[in-house]
Formats: structure tokens, sequence, C-alpha cells
């Protein structure tokens, strides 16, 4: 998952540094994660990971690391996965 | 009504009278002369409103935002430049206060500023960024921990007026265009050359002239924070609630005018249902809609404070939008019910100063870049919708 999230960060992120070398807690919007490009990898993630966020987890903080992501990311797959 | 109640308890509102009343005064040669309005703001100063918002345990008033646009809204009506220079300096105050608590410098500061009061100004634009807040070109400095700075500031309000300006900057030269800080600069550790004139069409007394500043300082003076989480976390919000307050009050103080040129149709022409009348009750209603979403927004984003949802800053780039727009329909209504009255720029019904002052509303922060923005982030929500349908 961590490799696959950091490849859609490449696409979408609009980074200044390489989003696959970039260390798992480096803050994403010191490394030039801008509002716009938070809402084309939400979207590229939900659409990767078949998942939804819901409204309490749109924050800044969600998306801040590449760690934080993973963890949304987790959470979601967990809930949505049929019991 | 717990707005009401905070507002009494401070008496932030009850002392901003005399400010309020010597900015009307002035209102019209600040905004003639193209001047600083100093007597309105002096008298901001002698009244402890400036650090109204510095809390008890620092020896302020504790004002609360919702005092702050009160006062915002009733200088809007008196003179619309001393009220947006109220909410600029208060949006500086609330990035200080911020920090207070993990930065030693700006804590120090803070109690500064009730001793002796002090006006915050903001360089953050910059020439080379396409008017977007939340890049700069130019970077801090190092020398040991000393730094400095030379920014291409296409506007600094006031900064010829300001005992410390707030400048943003990238975080040194190596770093993103994003990756931002604040740094609150002295104005003993300022030089700042004069590029370009504020002549403009309205908000004249807020000499928004163009600089090149050159500053050096201390890397403690730089906010911890980095920049993009104060815009997101605080900023943004504190400054659309508050200019908002000061357009509502624009907007109340035309209607008002016309609301007294209605009044005195009726007594000359007794018998007669006034022109203007129906205009005027639907400007009201617009206008009341104005002040009921700044109460809304406000609340909404109070409460979210600790954790600030994509969701709230929506709410409050709708606010910024909605006010600028709708406050300038009501100045216009106003306009049109005075009539000639109103486009003369003499006698009580003159309204030209607010029609000139609003319309700088929508372009403060172009509501077409908000939109743009707001465009995008609903795309975040589109399930919700779909799901509540």
């Amino acid at each position: 998952m961590n490799t696959q999230i950091r490849t859609l960060l490449a696409a979408h992120g609009g980074l200044s540094s390489s989003a696959t070398s970039i260390s798992n807690d480096a803050d994403l919007y010191r490394a030039g994660l801008k509002s716009h490009a938070c809402v084309e990898l939400m979207l590229a993630l939900e659409e990767a990971f078949n998942v939804e966020f819901s409204d309490e987890m749109l924050t800044r903080a969600t998306f801040r690391s590449v760690a934080a992501i993973e963890r949304a990311v987790s959470m979601l797959r967990h809930e949505t996965l049929p019991v | 009504m717990s707005a009401l109640r905070v507002v009494a308890e401070t008496g932030a509102l009850e002392r901003a009278q005399r400010p309020i009343a010597i900015a009307a005064e002035n209102a019209d040669d600040v905004d003639r002369r193209n001047r600083f309005p100093l007597e309105a703001v002096d008298a901001l100063k002698a009244q402890g409103l400036l650090g109204v918002a510095v809390p008890r345990e620092f020896g302020g008033d504790g004002a609360t935002l919702s005092d702050l646009s009160a006062i915002a809204k009733a200088l809007g009506g008196a003179c619309a430049s001393t009220a947006m220079i109220f909410a600029m300096h208060q949006i500086c105050m609330a990035n200080l206060l911020d920090c207070a608590l993990e930065s030693p410098w700006h804590r120090d500061l803070i109690k500064q500023v009730i001793g002796c009061p002090l006006l915050f100004a903001s360089a953050t634009t910059e020439a080379g960024v396409g008017g977007d807040l939340r890049q700069s070109i130019c970077a801090l400095d190092y020398s040991g921990d000393r730094i400095s700075l030379i920014k291409d500031a296409p506007v600094i309000s006031y900064g010829e007026y300001a005992d410390a300006i707030f400048a943003t900057a990238r975080r040194n030269a190596d770093t993103a265009f994003s990756d931002q800080v604040l740094v609150v600069l002295m104005r003993s550790q300022c030089q700042v050359e004069r590029t370009s004139t504020w002549d403009a069409l309205g908000m004249r007394g807020t000499c928004s002239h163009g600089y090149r500043l050159k500053a050096e300082g201390r890397a403690e003076q730089v906010i911890p924070k980095p920049f993009a989480d104060i815009a997101a976390d605080s900023m943004v919000a504190i400054s659309h609630l508050l200019w908002s307050s000061v357009w509502c009050g624009i907007a109340t103080a035309a209607l008002s005018r016309a609301q007294n040129f209605v009044a005195a149709q009726v007594r000359n022409h007794s018998g007669h249902p006034p022109a203007g009348a129906v205009r005027l009750a639907g400007a009201f209603s617009r206008l009341h809609s104005v002040e009921a979403s700044i109460t809304n927004v406000r609340e909404e984003w109070e409460a979210a404070r600790s954790q600030p949802t994509f969701g709230v800053a929506l709410s409050v780039n709708a606010l910024k939008v909605s006010v600028s727009t709708d406050s300038l329909a009501v100045v216009d209504d106003a306009m049109m019910i005075c009539g000639i009255q109103g486009y003369k720029n003499n006698g009580p019904y003159s309204l030209g100063r607010h029609l000139r002052d609003i319309h700088s509303a929508r372009l403060m922060i172009a509501n077409d870049r908000i939109l743009a923005t707001t465009g995008q982030m609903l795309l975040m929500q589109r399930r919700h919708r779909s799901r509540a349908d």
C-alpha cells in the first residue's frame, strides 16, 4: 500500500521533492502539497483503494504525510470490508 | 445571543464608540486626501482596542472573535479604511496569540502590546507569484541566529504607519515556494522603499502602497508553525470573517442613509407610499441574511477550531464570496433609492464613498480565485450530496 500511495502522490501531489523517496513522516504540505493537489490525490486514493473518505476525515491532518494517508486508507478499508 | 453577552462583558464595543465617532468625522477627509486615518487609529490605541483580543492572563481583555466582528462592523459604517486597518491588525494579532505558548519572543511581544499599543501590518503578497498568498519567492537568509529578508511587496497596507510587519517568506532559499513561514519584523528592523502608490477607487485610507522591504532580525522572530498551517487553521477564516464584518458595516451604513431618505420622502409627501420603500425592504432582507451568515459561519468555524474540516473551509470561502457580492448589492440598492442625492458627493444621503469602498470586497482575494478553489473542494463532497438525495 505504501508504494501505491507514493505512486499516486507522485502523479497527483505536485511535490517539489520525489514522492518515492520522501520519508514516511515528512510533512507533505511543506514538501509542496497544495489544496487542489490534495483533492486530486484524495480522488485517486478513493479509486485505487475502493474507499470513501468521510466528512470528518477530510482534514489537513489526514493527508499530512505518507504514514498518515496509509493509516487513513487502512482504517477505511477495514471499515468497508464485508463482514 | 451569546455573542451580545460577551460584548457586554468585555465592554469592547462601548469603548469603541469614541474611535467610531472620530472615524466617522474624518472619513470624507481621509478618502478625499488619500491619507491614513491617523486620528481614528490613535483613538483605537488610546482606548486599548488594538490589544483587546489579548487574553486576560496576559493582561488583555480577552475579546472574542465575535467582539472583534462587532467593532469591525461598527467601524465599517463610520470609515471603511479604519475598519479594514483594524481588521488587518487583528488578523496579525490572532497569528501572534496563536504562537504565544510555544514561542517566548512572541509571548514577550504580546505583553509589550498591553503597555504600549502597537499597530501590526502584513506583507503577504509578493510580485511574481500571481497573487497567490500561499507562495513566496523571497526567502529568509540565515547567518547564525540572525535572519535577513528582502521582499518585493506590491502591497503593504499602512506599512509606513505600522510598528511591526508580519511578512511571509520561504523558510530558506532551498525549500519549495509553498514552504513558507511568517516572521514578525519590528519597525526598527525594517527599511521600506516605496515602489508604487496607492491611489485607488476606494479604501483610500488604507494607504496600501507597494514597497521593497529590507529587514534584519533574529531567528526567534519566525513563528514556529508553518504558514500553510497558520493559513489553513485560522488566518483565512479570521480574515474572511472580519473582512465580511467590515463590508456588512459599510452596507448597513449605506442602507441607513437610504432609510433616512425614504423617511424624509414620507414626511414630505404624506399619503403617498414612497417609491423607494419596496426596494428598501428588499435590501434590508438581503442585509439581514448577510449578518446571519457571518454569525453562522463564525459559530461553525469556532466549533471546529481544533480540527477544521475541508467542509468548514468551504463555508468560509462561500461566506467571503456571498458577503462581498451581497454587500455591494445592498449599497447599490441604497444608491437607487437615494437617486441623485446618493450620487452627489455631499449632503446627508451621499453614497459615493460607500459604493467605492465596497467595490474592493469582491477583489480582496478575488472571488473568482476563491470560486475556483471552492469548485475543486466541492469534488470532495459530491458523494455526500448524492447520498443525501
